[in-house]
Order: C-alpha cells, then structure tokens, then sequence
C-alpha cells in the first residue's frame, strides 16, 4: 500500500455548520486505522459565524507539511458550490472532484452587491471532464431523515475513491466520532452516498 | 500508542504527562483549545483567568511551591503577562514554569501580528518551537525538564499551523513532576526582586544564559539533517515542514529550540555546507543573529516575506525567483464574493450596534465578536485596539476635546474583556472626573473564541458553580453613579438610553441585558416569536433591513409592484430556517412587511 513516498492531497471546503470539520475527522480516523502518517489543518476560528471552512488533509508515508501546496490537490471535496469554485486552481488537473449541490449566498450577494457565480459545475466540467460529480447531498439526506447528514452523504461518495479501504473502516470512523443516536441515519447517509457513486 | 492530536491537545497532553498539576489561560485564538482539553485531567487544576496576567501569577505561584504549572495564551495575552513574565524570568521557580505563546503569522483572528521569539530574546529565557503535533507533546515534557534544571520560565511557542493542526502522536504516561511540594524558607535575595537582590539576579541570568547557550548544542531537538552539502537550511517549526516538502534534498538544521541558539552546532552546520539559507517566519529573528555570531547567509529575508505566514507555495516561489512556475489559474479567483465572518442571525450586538449606527456616534470599540460590527453594512465601529482599550480612548478623548464630545462617542466591550481589561479605565474615568459612557456588551460568555466561561457567569472551566460577577454593584464600587439596563433588542428603548448617558457630564456605564450570546447552550435565547417572514405584497424594496446584515435576509431582485400598486426593483426573503425571531428587521421596516411566523 506505501511502496513510495507519495503523498494524497484532499482539500476540503465549505461554510461553517455544514460538517466539513466532522468529515475532515472521518478522513483522519480511516487513513489513520491503514496505516498512513496524516497531516490536517484547518481554519475554523470564526466558522461558526457564517466564514468559511477549509481543510487542508494530507496522508503517505510521511507528511512534513501541514498545507497543500497551490495546484497540488488530488481530491477536492466540497460542501457547497462557491466554496469549491474558490479553490479550483489549488486543483492538479487530474484532480478528482466532489461538490455537494448546495449554494449559500455569502453577505454580499445578501445585499444585492455581488453576484452568486452561474453554473459552477460547468467550469469545473470544463476543466475536469469526467472527474467530476455534483451529489445532491441535502436532496439525499432529507430523503434518509436529516438533511444535516449531507456532509456523511458526500464522505460516502467520496470513500469510492479509494477501494483498498473497506466500507467496515469507513462505518467504524462514523460510530467512533458521532453519538450513539445518530448512528443508523449516518450509516445509511454514508451507504446512500456510496450507492449514488457507484450507480454513475 | 499513537492517536491524532491537534497541536494543542497534544501540548494538553505533554503537559499532563509532564505531571502539571496547575494550568491557567486566558482564551485566545489559536491556542484556547489546551486548556478545555487540560480540563478533562483530573489530576490538574485548569482554569480560565480573568487575564493572562493573572494566568501567569498564578501558575508562576503553583510552581513556587514546586509543583509543574503551565500558562496559556495567544501572542497579544504576553504584551498583558509581560509585567511578571519580565521578573519572573529573574526569580525563576523552584517547580517546572512553561508560557505556552500562541503566534498567529498572517492574522487569522487577532488585532496585530507579532514574533513572540523576541520576548525569550528579551527576557533572557529560553524558548522551544514545535513543528507538529508530536513536538508539540515532546517539546512541552523537555519543556519543564529544562525550567527546572536551570531554573528558568520557558517559553513554548505555537503557531496557527502548528496549534491549530493535526498529527500522529505517541502517546505516553503520566509521569509524577520530580520537586516534593512545599514553601521553603525565606530567601528573599532569589524572590524578593528590590535593586539590591536584583542586581545580583541580573548577574545570575547571564551566567545561566551562558548555561543555556551550552544546552543549546547539545539539545536533542536542535537537528541537523545532512543531504546535499551545497545548500542547506536553518529553520525551526512549520517553516521546516514547508521547505522540507518542497525541497527534500537540501542539508536542514532545524532549530527545536529558538533561544538561545546552539553556536557550536551552527559552525558545524557551516563547515559542512556551502550556502546557508535561513527560512523562518514573521522577523529575521534567527538571521539577525547568525548573521550577528558573522556567517554569511545565501539568503534570508532578501528573499523570503517578513510578514503574514510562509506556504510550501510561497518558499518555492521565494526561493526560485524568476524560475518558479505558477499553477495555471483557471478561474480569477479574487473576483469570487468573499464570504467573512458575520454576526450570527438574532446576535443581540447587531441590534446595539444598529442603535450607534443610527445616533452617528463614535464608538471606541474593543476585540471580540462585536468587532465584526466593524465591516459593512453595520460600519459602526471606530477603533479597536486591545481589550480595555476603548474606554480609557473614550475618556482621553473627552479629556482632550471637552465639553464638544458630549453626546457624541462611547466605549463598547463585552463582558468578558470588560473583566479582562476594562476595570482600571472605568475607575480613572470617574476619578479624574471624565464623562466617558461605556456599555457592556454581556452575552454571559466569552464569545468570539469559542464559549469560554469567565467570572461573571457563574460557572468554571471544569463546570463547577462559581460566583457571578454583578456587573451592576461593581461598576457601582468604582464610583459610577450612572449605571443603566438596556433590551439591546428594543431599539428605540436603547436608543433613547444612550442618547441620555452620551450627553450627561459624568462617567456612566450601560449594561445590556437579555442579550445571551446565540450560540450559548445553557442560556439559549428564546423570542417571542420562532421566526419572522416577508409579506411580499407589502416589501418596497427599500433594503433598509439590508442595513443591518443580517445573514437570514437577502435580497431578491426582481421588478414588480406591491400590492397597493407600488413600483419596486425587487423585495427581500427571510431564511426561516436561519431566522430565530429576534425581530429587529420587523422594528426598522417603515412599511410592515415584516411579519411574525407561526411555528
């Protein structure tokens, strides 16, 4: 699994409250249970007030730095649609892409001072083609009872990525790090998040 | 075993391995996360201190008696700890003292950007920097080893990237600290700092300088690294990471302690590579002084920012000058909207910052979420400085100004930087007979950096009932006779309250009440009504709710008419599910458009 000295770059983004953080935790709980160093830094001092949410996740054999460096991304998984756009050329261009189909207009789009980019798939297809996959991540959680476990739906989908993990690893990352009652409706988001990968 | 720790759990952790039995911090991004986390120990008494002053004489106590003691705090907390820091690090402690200093390169959250490594240089004491969540563990244990060994505080210096970051870390167990506790007897001539015993203190620094500057060699965390023998780099904590990364072969002397720097190993280092390159963040702090012990260094600050913080980007681009070549830029990404911090929907500091904005008054304002109040559309903030600050500037300036500023400007803190620093300026205002009108913010909690207890909310760190500072009889001690109570959310109300204590001739003081911090659990904030709507026959579409920035309305642009057959440009929209139902918009609507919801 670690013959070289490669190392993964995830970045992942979005608004604070949407549970980048708790995914971010899910990534580090797995990539830790295969074996790898792991490097993750984030951003959250003022999160909870509406800013953004970034983390930078790194895993191989050894991690020195804490950041990704720009254009190194090999994964960008993001919450929210302006968020990912912001970090399209942190991207390598073989990075694959997972953006959750939700826009959430930052203040000055509120006040009629800016406007909310159009068709952000697009420019990411433009550049990305077939890498990248746009999940209805509130859509499919609602569906499964909560349309707070988006951010599971979306780690779901992302975890296709990367078979050599198994799905046991993934569920134990989930029923280590979130409280007993929401245990069946993260699984099921995360399986449904799964399904929705594989069924492209 | 190894588990993933932030940088600051981890230094949580090497503490208590250390045996710490007392910690102390005032909250301060990036570093307010070690003491909730020490708090867990059952073997350690943590506690938030009304300042980092206080943080530091009360840990620097702990370790009097010989126990292990740790004070917290971002890099602006020393500029505060400063006064007993300085001596302390003439009197030493019997027990382990470390100052954990939380740097913050590129102000993420602060009011100034500092290098903390000029206060070891200042103070003559010595500091370690941690790369990683595992130095961070290891450098907190060596930490209190060398405190005791040579009888010195030691500084631990964090950074956003360090403390705010996660890594693999072995854990270890908790070791008990090695001093017997007790008071020993008298010897004033160590700790009793008057001219004659500080004079002879002075010359004992030096010689443990000397003492230290020997360590420093042979410190197991001081690392040289020999690659290629044609570059080489001197560097400490995330600056090693960043170079490490993008150019791994190159020699490395990464530095685990700071100060004082290790001579002999530094001409070693020169000896076996040909050009030095010095990499570090914020000051030339390590170049000034290897340039001062006469080396000369291929490169240094000529190359590399003085300012805000380095990035594997941002080394390589340093370094490579004209021969770096960008990732391509897809999008223009500068042009996306940004989307900064705002105050949460039902914020009771919007509502008070909205009254100052309508009175046109002068706010002398402080740090903390009510600095946010400072961006547009509120705008309503004239300066911040430091918690306390505002109101001795109040007070100055209607010294300055006289009778003229009546009416017209006030301070505005909150409740835990009004503990925190705003005592002495309210006690000078009434003394030396100023007119100053302070208001106090109170949301019961310290809020910006993450809900932190404080002592006017009647619990402590570890959850334990405590008492409650009453703002009112407090202020009223001070010899303020005009202490007023304000609904932050009955604007007019509020209003008509400031106006009467900005124009009166005496020192007054308004507190705010009902205006629980919306993120607060144990006080969360009900109104009257679960959310409110738009009746979107009647908008006008004058935006004036726009004015308050809220982040649960937006606007919608979209040519129409109301329903009484007004022209509009477009109308706005309440996110019920953002909307707690503070009502403020509904108060500023002119046209009764906004409307309670049913649940």
């Amino acid at each position: 699994m670690m013959k070289n000295n490669k190392v993964t770059n995830i970045l992942l983004s979005g608004v604070g409250g949407q549970g980048a953080i708790l995914a971010s935790n899910i990534l580090a709980h797995v990539f830790v249970e295969a074996g790898y160093d792991v490097k993750k830094s984030e951003v959250h001092g003022m999160s909870q007030r509406g800013g953004d949410v970034t983390t930078h996740f790194r895993y191989g054999r050894k991690v020195y730095s804490p950041l990704i460096k720009l254009g190194d991304v090999d994964f960008l998984l993001s919450f929210e649609l302006l968020e990912a756009l912001r970090y399209i050329n942190y991207c390598k261009d073989s990075a694959r892409i997972i953006i959750n189909n939700q826009k959430i207009f930052p203040p000055a789009v509120n006040l009629g001072l800016a406007m909310y980019p159009e068709d952000i798939p697009a420019m990411f297809k433009k550049h990305f083609k077939n890498n990248v996959r746009i999940v209805n991540g509130q859509e499919i959680a609602l569906n499964i009872g909560n349309a707070q476990a988006a951010n599971v739906v979306l780690v779901g989908a992302f975890s296709q990525y990367f078979p050599e993990i198994k799905e046991d690893m993934w569920i134990k990352a989930i029923t280590d790090l979130l409280p007993k009652k929401i245990h069946e409706l993260n699984i099921r988001a995360f399986k449904e998040g799964q399904r929705i990968s594989s069924d492209k | 075993m190894k588990k993933i720790l932030q940088g600051n759990e981890a230094i949580a952790r090497g503490a208590w391995e250390a045996g710490v039995t007392v910690a102390c911090a005032y909250p301060g991004t990036p570093s307010s996360e070690i003491l909730p986390e020490l708090a867990q120990y059952k073997e350690i008494t943590a506690q938030w201190s009304p300042n980092e002053k206080v943080a530091v004489e009360v840990a620097s106590g702990a370790a009097f008696t010989g126990a292990r003691a740790i004070a917290c705090m971002k890099h602006v907390g020393m500029n505060v700890a400063a006064d007993p820091f300085m001596t302390l690090a003439y009197t030493g402690t019997k027990g382990g003292f470390v100052i954990m200093v939380a740097d913050d390169p590129n102000v993420h959250s602060s009011q100034n950007e500092q290098d903390s490594r000029n206060w070891a240089r200042f103070a003559k004491v010595p500091m370690l920097e941690p790369g990683d969540a595992q130095e961070c563990k290891d450098f907190t244990k060596i930490a209190f080893e060398i405190s005791e060994r040579f009888d010195t505080p030691v500084l631990l210096r964090g950074a956003t990237r360090v403390s705010h970051s996660d890594s693999l870390v072995e854990l270890e167990e908790r070791q008990a600290a090695p001093i017997a506790l007790g008071l020993d007897k008298k010897e004033s001539s160590k700790y009793v700092m008057v001219p004659v015993w500080v004079r002879q203190r002075r010359i004992a620094i030096e010689e443990r300088m000397k003492k230290l500057e020997k360590y420093a060699d042979e410190f197991p965390y001081n690392i040289m690294e020999i690659n290629d023998t044609k570059t080489g780099v001197i560097t400490s904590g995330a600056s090693y990471m960043y170079m490490k990364e993008v150019f791994p072969n190159y020699s490395y002397l990464k530095l685990g302690m700071v100060w004082p720097l290790p001579k002999k190993l530094i001409a070693k280092f020169f000896k076996k590579v040909e050009k030095i390159i010095v990499v570090e963040e914020l000051d030339p702090f390590l170049e000034t002084e290897v340039k001062a012990l006469g080396y000369k260094i291929f490169h240094g600050k000529d190359r590399f920012p003085n300012m805000f913080e380095l990035s594997p980007e941002l080394v390589e681009k340093s370094l490579k000058g004209k021969s770096y070549k960008a990732p391509k830029i897809r999008v223009k990404t500068e042009d996306i909207p940004k989307r900064p911090p705002n105050l949460c929907p039902g914020c009771s500091h919007r509502a008070l910052f909205y009254s100052l904005k309508k009175l046109g008054t002068f706010v002398f304002g402080d740090i903390g979420c009510y600095a946010l109040a400072s961006g547009p559309p509120l705008s309503a903030i004239h300066t911040t400085i430091c918690m306390g600050a505002g109101i001795g500037g109040a007070y100055g300036a209607g010294k300055a100004i006289g009778k003229e500023g009546l009416g017209k400007m006030c301070a505005v803190l909150g409740d835990s930087t009004f503990l925190h620093g705003g005592i002495g300026p309210v006690m000078d205002t009434v003394y030396n007979k100023g007119y100053a009108t302070t208001i106090i913010l109170d949301n019961r909690i310290t809020g910006m950096t993450g809900l932190q207890e404080h002592p006017g909310t009647g619990y402590t760190l570890k959850g334990e009932e405590a008492n409650m500072i009453d703002y009112e009889q407090l202020v009223r001690a001070l010899g303020v006779k005009n202490i007023r109570k304000v609904d932050p959310y009955n604007v007019k109300e509020t209003m008509d309250t400031i106006k009467e204590e900005l124009n009166r001739d005496e020192a007054s003081v308004i507190i705010t009440h009902n205006g629980p911090c919306m993120l607060h659990r144990r006080e969360k904030r009900k109104f009257q009504f679960p959310y409110y709507t738009v009746d979107t026959d009647k908008c006008r579409g004058c935006k004036s709710c726009l004015d308050i920035g809220c982040p649960a309305i937006s606007w919608i642009e979209q040519e129409g008419t109301t329903v009484d057959g007004k022209n509009r440009k477009g109308y706005v929209s309440i996110n019920r599910l953002q909307c707690p139902g503070c009502g403020l918009c509904a108060q500023i609507c002119k046209f009764d458009a906004i409307i309670p919801g049913q649940e």
